[in-house]
């Protein structure tokens, strides 16, 4: 029987849906898991390996690079105005409610939320997941919970080193370079830089994005089709939609908390 | 799985760093332990408070010994403004508070000019002598209405 163009856009949005459903069970089941990671301690520090550590030198570099560049382009934006001395407002405030977690979420997807998603699917190719079940143990247990936690526990930290950096960046520029005063720079620092708004809003920012490509990575991972195809196919779509996705939902929490 | 005792090394170190990031963050440059409670807390009423904010400096002789730590309208329809400054330093109960602002579009703050009382001012007392924020807009507007007259006349 031939399908109408209707009926194909019905039987997307069915998929759709479904797929939307799917992946609220995977999130609910992962979460109850989550609750028992005491035991599984051994396997977080593993993984925090993977996630954290050996993200460190791509988020460190790109931190002081991205700290730099606005360092040089705020200067020469306030030069202007004679304003040069409020530097060290412009680079911090940039870096910390949108810069850091932003770009820290995206390089952190690139480099670990794709690492997960290809291990995990590679392990869907082999049947190892479904030689773990046939043991009778839960691979959401040994392998996604571990793995998804990780990514949380992980992003606000590498998001506040990439911060830091940042500013280092941005005062090396400002102040050795282009000849801004140190204390100047500090001060508006400090200055423009609130606690409640500026400074939890960036960690509340990065643990979301955490969350995020958490899920997305992992659920990328289980629901792999079996074949090589499928591995490449749960990596790029990881990296695409946790991208996407982190951009949007950048949007929503500074629209509604305004950090 | 082989676990070596470096990575667990580094991985403690990572954590520890991207603790003290943001230990550094929140306390160095977010100011969250300059807030606590105990600090002095007065009182003082403006006609005008043109764009104070919330954590503006409070400062005595050009030192800062505090911040703004409320703005609020009082039933009079006046901006009651309090501060929050060290409790280590008495000021006598003549103290006067004025708006300035630091630079030509600087931000603005208040300046505490101490009187020469023998008492002091304790908790939750009011300043009694205020001057407003002076609004460069109205200033102008003033200043061009007055040489339109000098000019007409």
């Amino acid at each position: 029987m031939k399908v109408t163009p209707i009926q194909n856009l019905g039987q997307r949005a069915t998929r759709w849906v479904l797929e939307l459903g799917r992946f609220t069970l995977f999130t609910l089941q992962v979460l109850r898991i989550s609750t028992r990671i005491p035991q599984r301690l051994r396997r977080l520090m593993d993984e925090l390996y993977g996630v954290g550590v050996l993200s460190l030198a791509i988020v460190c570099i790109s931190g002081i690079a991205v700290g730099m560049v606005l360092g040089l382009q705020g200067y020469n934006t306030l030069v202007r105005f004679g304003a040069e001395e409020s530097l060290g407002a412009v680079v911090g405030l940039s870096l910390i409610r949108e810069l850091g977690p932003v770009l820290t979420a995206l390089l952190v997807t690139g480099r670990a939320g794709s690492a997960i998603a290809a291990e995990i699917s590679s392990m869907v190719v082999t049947q190892q997941l479904d030689g773990l079940r046939m043991m009778s143990i839960d691979p959401l247990d040994l392998i996604v919970a571990p793995k998804a936690l990780a990514m949380v526990v992980a992003m606000p930290l590498l998001s506040a080193l990439f911060i830091v950096l940042g500013l280092g960046g941005g005062y090396l520029v400002g102040v050795f370079f282009l000849g801004v005063d140190g204390g100047n720079y500090l001060t508006s620092l400090e200055g423009a830089i609130e606690f409640s708004s500026d400074v939890m809003g960036s960690l509340i920012k990065a643990l979301v994005f955490g969350v995020l490509v958490a899920l997305i990575a992992t659920y990328k991972g289980v629901t792999a089709e079996p074949h090589s195809a499928g591995v490449s196919r749960a990596t790029t779509s990881t990296v695409v939609i946790a991208s996407v996705s982190i951009l949007i939902f950048d949007y929503f929490i500074t629209a509604l908390w305004g950090v | 799985m082989y676990h070596s005792p470096v990575r667990d090394l580094l991985v403690g170190i990572f954590v520890l760093f991207g603790l003290a990031s943001i230990a550094y963050l929140s306390v160095s440059l977010g100011g969250a332990s300059y807030r606590g409670p105990g600090g002095l807390e007065l009182i003082a009423t403006f006609d005008q408070v043109g764009g104070l904010k919330v954590r503006a400096q409070v400062v005595v002789g050009g030192v800062k010994l505090g911040q703004v730590s409320a703005i609020t309208l009082d039933e009079d329809l006046r901006a009651r403004v309090e501060l929050n400054i060290d409790d280590q330093v008495k000021l006598p109960t003549d103290t006067s508070a004025s708006i300035l602002t630091a630079g030509m579009l600087g931000d603005q703050y208040i300046e505490l000019e101490p009187g020469g009382e023998e008492e002091f001012l304790n908790p939750g007392d009011e300043i009694q002598y205020t001057q407003s924020a002076l609004i460069l807009e109205r200033m102008i507007g003033k200043l061009v209405q007055n040489l339109g007259v000098d000019s007409s006349e």
